[in-house]
């Protein structure tokens, strides 16, 4: 069990083999949320809006591990999984592009869509109630050892802390983890190196632009889709066949909206992407190794007032609604922070005492950080994120 | 000129968008091996066959009517609130603050405040987004869904921490006292001595819903606050120069649409579980995006849709019963008609469009 944020931290720098476990586990928990943020980045710099994430992911999740269950083979799971990824994407370029339909409404039905049929075809297909049957070797994605890496943790516990740092965290992940960050060189290379990175940049911010320039804005908006589903298919078999040895029922438990929250947090930048995957992967990977995180009730308290304080700050020098809102907002903190004061109070600790007293976070609190710190990044009180511009709405040309 | 009747906008692209999602789902059902027009004669059996079908019918609409016109009201200003799952789930918070905290001498006096409660908790649930969008230009399709998870996070702390009774493992809270008890529809039937709608949820809360349907006609078309939500809908630019203040507008539409999503709390926690539990809103703030899409966002259309999604919760509930086809059966379908009446619209609308304008290009002919 671990008492304050500072003995957390004492305990994993202490600790050396633990701070690589905690570094790995963010890896793996961040490699989907990228592949998937990417994929919405590919998709929304061409301007098409894309909160259907999660749904194709659990589309390609499903029937990848179905798929590499019926023929053994994990590779051609991960085909059919990218397949039914790409097949959502297409429904939702024929929705937004073909048709002008409305992206974000296409979104939610994307989303409803593999909700519903994953579970209803894989009830009908293996009957074991909405999953798939169990994945045993082949069927599921492969680790790759590097020479000379340990593979067992008591090897491990024991090497040089350059050895642990290279057996763990280095070696024997999925090759689908090397991928996912190789991803990310490519995609900035792609986007900003390339004249279609170019060409799809420009179709996000001012597609009249480059209809006029004679480039066709329904293909490259049909290019960015069709890449973005191949990237939220790979995160998705990751999922079912590499995270976890089979498909069960909205197993992508919303990273395709963390992975829309990552987007955001990185302001549709790559390699950003993967620094803000990397912070929410490390928000997953503490919540699930430390159920119990402490923070001395000063320090609680400290960072309440002090937001209070900036937010009331930009009030006074602004509007009466932004007063009554940012007021709201500080009235609660304030109150939450006295509360956790009094509470801290009684048993022999007087009021000064109680400052120093440790106070648990709610684990929903570490839970919800990636979908708060979006809401202050969509603020933009502290480095506005601005979406592409022609973002959301379908091109019409001009007659 | 117009291109199509007004009969065929509000009625037919409705009508057929629901008949494609029923053929799409019939060719699902057929690919896994089951009987189509058996699983929808299960459907409409289990629905409106009997008068307890009916009653879980009503109660499922009640929800779907509430959240369908908290979409609603936000289209007319033309604002998408994804957010009614969360504003719902602390209208359901307000009301069990409502019913446990207070000693009500009667379920009467109990329901006036726990329905305000559930409106200002719904509403305060949107003010953050809401004023994100009406201040600093915040996509509020973004901040909704994001304050949709912080809701369920805040939801599971309020019933673990603060709600659940001493030595209660369940994370819900206890038992609402008995004078916080609806009235249910069949203890209303009873007065008139019949036995219909027995051991159904459905209370009187619908009554309440159907209120809340008028209101928002009202509301949008009746008042001069509505005219100002329409217009900003309409052009937000016009608004402006008809001095129409915008950040006005789009916080009013919010709240107002974040307290009717609040208000579905009533019915499902004061109404039928009598207690609050985690998941207690089912997705009905979901299937409201579906509700109101297809009623055309006419509270009206609101009615009927939410009716006929009741009905598809109910058959689907029965469907899962008495067949092996799940209940997330009834998923496929509210996402194919998302996606028809929402997304793919102008697919439909299109060959419609052409189809009229023929006719009447073939009459105009005739009549020469």
């Amino acid at each position: 069990m671990v008492s304050s944020i500072t003995d957390l931290i004492t305990g994993i720098v202490g600790n050396f083999f633990t701070f690589v476990q905690l570094m790995d586990a963010t890896v793996r928990m961040a490699i989907p949320l990228l592949l998937a943020c990417l994929a919405g980045l590919f998709s929304e710099r061409a301007g098409i809006f894309d909160i259907g994430l999660e749904g194709k992911m659990l589309a390609a999740a499903f029937l990848s591990a179905a798929i590499s269950f019926t023929t053994g083979s994990v590779w051609i799971g991960l085909l059919a999984g990218i397949g039914a990824s790409m097949l959502l994407s297409l429904i939702h370029g024929v929705a937004s592009i073909t048709f002008r339909g409305n992206q974000l409404i296409s979104g939610v039905a994307i989303n409803f869509l593999a909700a519903g049929l994953t579970v209803v075809i894989a009830q009908g297909w293996f009957g074991q109630g909405g999953r798939t049957p169990s994945l045993t070797g082949a069927q599921r994605m492969p680790e790759v050892d590097l020479p000379g890496a340990f593979t067992r943790i008591r090897e491990m516990r024991d090497a040089s802390p350059g050895m642990q740092f290279y057996s763990e965290f280095i070696s024997g992940h999925t090759v689908l983890v090397y991928v996912g960050l190789l991803c990310v060189p490519l995609s900035w290379w792609v986007l900003y190196r390339t004249r279609f990175g170019l060409r799809l940049r420009a179709v996000g911010e001012n597609p009249a632009a480059v209809d006029t320039a004679g480039i066709s804005v329904v293909r490259l908006r049909f290019a960015a889709i069709v890449i973005c589903g191949v990237l939220c298919g790979i995160a998705g078999a990751y999922l079912s066949t590499a995270v976890q040895a089979g498909f069960t029922k909205d197993m992508t438990a919303n990273r395709g909206f963390i992975a829309l929250a990552a987007l955001i947090f990185a302001k549709w930048r790559p390699w950003h992407a993967l620094g803000a995957c990397l912070l929410f992967g490390l928000f997953f990977a503490i919540d699930n190794r430390f159920q119990n995180i402490q923070l001395s009730a000063f320090w609680v308290i400290v960072f309440l007032v002090a937001a209070s304080a900036l937010m009331m700050n930009y009030a006074r020098k602004n509007e009466r609604i932004d007063v009554l809102v940012l007021g709201g907002i500080s009235a609660i903190f304030v109150t939450i922070a006295v509360s956790v004061w009094i509470s801290q109070i009684g048993d022999g600790v007087g009021a000064i005492g109680a400052l120093w007293e440790t106070v648990k976070l709610p684990t929903q609190l570490i839970q919800s950080l990636p979908y708060i710190l979006t809401v202050v990044a969509v603020a933009g009180f502290v480095g506005k994120a601005i979406p592409p511009r022609a973002g959301g709405e379908p091109y019409v040309k001009e007659r | 000129m117009q291109k199509m009747p007004a009969w065929a906008d509000v009625v037919l692209i409705p009508v057929i968008s629901l008949i494609l999602a029923a053929v799409l789902s019939g060719l699902v059902m057929l690919a896994i091996g089951e009987d189509p027009i058996n699983a929808m004669r299960i459907m409409i059996d289990g629905a409106v066959g009997s008068s307890q079908g009916w009653g879980y019918t009503l109660y499922y609409a009640t929800n779907f009517m509430f959240t369908g016109l908290a979409v609603a009201v936000a289209f007319h200003a033309r604002i998408f609130n994804i957010g009614g799952e969360g504003q719902a789930m602390l209208g359901g918070v307000g009301v069990a603050f409502a019913c446990l905290y207070i000693p009500w001498p009667h379920w009467s006096l109990a329901l006036i405040f726990a329905t305000a409660a559930a409106a200002l908790f719904g509403a305060l649930w949107v003010a953050i987004p809401a004023y994100l969008q009406a201040r600093r230009g915040s996509h509020i399709v973004i901040t909704t869904i994001m304050f949709n998870f912080i809701a369920a996070g805040l939801l599971i702390y309020i019933l673990n921490e603060v709600l659940k009774p001493l030595g209660q493992m369940e994370p819900a809270s206890g038992a609402f006292p008995e004078p916080t008890h609806l009235p249910s529809l069949f203890d209303m039937a009873q007065v008139f001595g019949s036995e219909a709608f027995e051991s159904s949820p459905a209370n009187i809360t619908l009554f309440i819903a159907l209120f809340a349907c008028w209101a928002v006609w009202a509301l949008i078309w009746r008042t001069r606050l509505g005219y100002e939500i329409r217009s900003f809908g309409q052009s937000e630019s016009a608004a402006k120069y008809a001095g129409i203040d915008p950040v006005k507008i789009t916080m009013v539409a919010l709240l107002i649409s974040g307290a009717l999503a609040g208000l579905m709390g009533i019915n499902n926690v004061m109404g039928e579980a009598e207690r609050l539990v985690l998941n207690a809103t089912e997705g009905a703030g979901f299937i409201g995006i579906a509700v109101a899409l297809m009623g055309r966002n006419h509270p009206v259309g609101v009615f009927l849709a939410a009716l006929l999604f009741g009905m598809l919760y109910q058959g689907g509930a029965e469907l899962a019963g008495q067949t092996s086809i799940p209940v997330q059966m009834v998923v496929i379908i509210q996402a194919l008609v998302i996606m028809f009446t929402g997304a793919l619209d102008n697919m439909v609308r299109a060959p419609l469009e052409k189809l009229f304008r023929a006719l009447r290009s073939g009459r105009s002919v005739a009549a020469e």
